[in-house]
């Protein structure tokens, strides 16, 4: 249990770190919070000959609002955004995610950009980063920033689309309309464990109608996943318990999650739906419905 | 690069130095390089909370970080808690309510809840659950560590039979 020798680096700049990552490519990991990355190394599941720590990078750690768009950098802790007023006032979607995100000693180290780039089907950041429509800032030493749309950023089970050398810079999460209604809900088998699933809903409703509904699911596939057929069956619907009901059945319908030692697929499954609707009734409350 | 590193940082307001691989936990840095052996070492994969310290004030997992990324820091742990050998308030309230038995998730839990104190020194039970949630105890069932961090929390609690 503890992690095999690595050649350490922790450059001061981001360039330095881009030009460490071109130079080791693949047999380098960047470092970030640490939180998962340390453990898979303790375990030596993760047996990088290079670590890259990003801690001492300066400006990779900013959060601001501008322009109907919230900012983070990706080495913001997941603490810091927790109790920032911005990230409450702009950003509830991240806000309602991350209490649910381990505890409190790990929240203090682990980033919004390392939980993301790790792309764990059961984590919470890439429901957010879905279901908020989130832009990724990717840069590499060769070909400069670009720039992901969450939905084609994860690839599958901890596979994003970034490329070897290039780092996750920052999260643009554009604001949702005022007056949305934000819920979270999961089922773990611990507080603080990673969920068997969880639904994050967004609500927006105009005279009892919706006219904005995004479901995220986590624990149901190799990646985080959008609901988009539940999502399009509600816009233009009465926002009620029986419209809950036959979205959550949409949502979960064509699901085929994977079994494990914590539940087998037709028990997630089940859950997925259950929660889908708990999410929506607790997210149509948020936004003042009834 | 694999070769030792100088690591200097502050541990309970002491300067101190030792160097060590950089893959050296902190955890591990801190008992078997400074020897300080309170910080207990669980499940060293970030679960049991067991190694729990604080780095310039914020309790982390001292299994789940480098000891060359604390250079500079200032690090807290269980043997800075007591004053002139005295048990310092936090500790007494523990005491008091018998929170713990066999003693080996207690320098964690002690850590995290003084954490918990210095940020809201007057939480409820259920922010207390919430900030304890981190930390595993096998033996106690965890009643008499939330009675005890009420007790600390200036909570009024009946003190437990002796």
């Amino acid at each position: 249990m503890k992690p095999p020798p690595f050649e350490y680096h922790a450059p001061d700049s981001l360039e330095e770190a881009l030009d460490l990552l071109r130079e080791h490519g693949d047999e380098a990991r960047p470092l970030a919070g640490g939180q998962s990355l340390v453990p898979m190394m303790n375990f030596r599941l993760a047996r990088p000959s290079v670590v890259i720590d990003l801690n001492q990078v300066p400006g990779l750690s900013e959060l601001d609002a501008a322009d109907g768009v919230v900012r983070c950098g990706a080495m913001v802790r997941e603490r810091a955004a927790e109790r920032s007023a911005v990230v409450h006032e702009r950003a509830p979607l991240l806000a309602a995610a991350l209490p649910l995100i381990g505890h409190e000693a790990i929240r203090t180290r682990g980033t919004l950009g390392g939980s993301l780039a790790h792309a764990d089907p059961a984590a919470e950041l890439p429901a957010v980063a879905l279901a908020a429509e989130a832009q990724l800032v990717a840069r590499s030493a060769e070909r400069g920033e670009r720039v992901l749309g969450a939905d084609e950023f994860f690839a599958g089970f901890f596979t994003t689309a970034l490329e070897p050398d290039e780092l996750l810079v920052e999260i643009r999460l554009p604001e949702v309309p005022a007056g949305s209604g934000v819920r979270f809900e999961e089922v773990a088998r611990r507080q603080g464990d990673f969920a068997m699933v969880g639904v994050l809903a967004v609500l927006h409703t105009a005279d009892g109608v919706i006219d904005d509904a995004r479901l995220a699911l986590i624990g149901v596939a190799d990646r985080a996943v959008r609901a988009r057929e539940a999502e399009a069956a509600l816009i233009g619907a009465k926002a009620d318990a029986g419209a809950f009901a036959e979205a959550a059945a949409t949502a979960a319908r064509d699901l085929e999650p994977m079994s494990d030692l914590h539940g087998s697929s037709a028990y997630r499954k089940h859950v997925a739906e259950r929660l889908v609707q708990r999410a929506l009734q607790g997210a149509a409350e948020a936004a003042g419905v009834r | 690069m694999t070769d030792p590193v100088q690591i200097d940082l502050v541990v309970n307001g002491q300067p101190r130095s030792a160097a060590a691989e950089p893959r050296r936990l902190l955890a591990d840095f801190l008992r078997d390089d400074l020897g300080l052996t309170g910080t207990h070492v669980g499940c060293e994969h970030g679960v049991c909370g067991a190694c729990t310290v604080l780095v310039d004030g914020e309790p982390v997992r001292s299994c789940l970080m480098f000891a060359v990324q604390a250079r500079g820091a200032e690090v807290r742990t269980i043997e800075g808690l007591a004053e002139g050998g005295r048990l310092n308030p936090v500790q007494e309230a523990l005491w008091n309510s018998h929170s713990f038995q066999c003693g080996f998730c207690t320098p964690g839990f002690v850590m995290q809840i003084t954490a918990l104190l210095e940020e809201n020194p007057t939480p409820g039970e259920a922010e207390i659950r919430e900030a304890l949630s981190g930390n595993i105890c096998r033996c106690t069932g965890y009643q008499s560590i939330v009675e005890g961090v009420l007790r600390a929390a200036g909570h009024d609690v009946p003190t437990a039979a002796h």
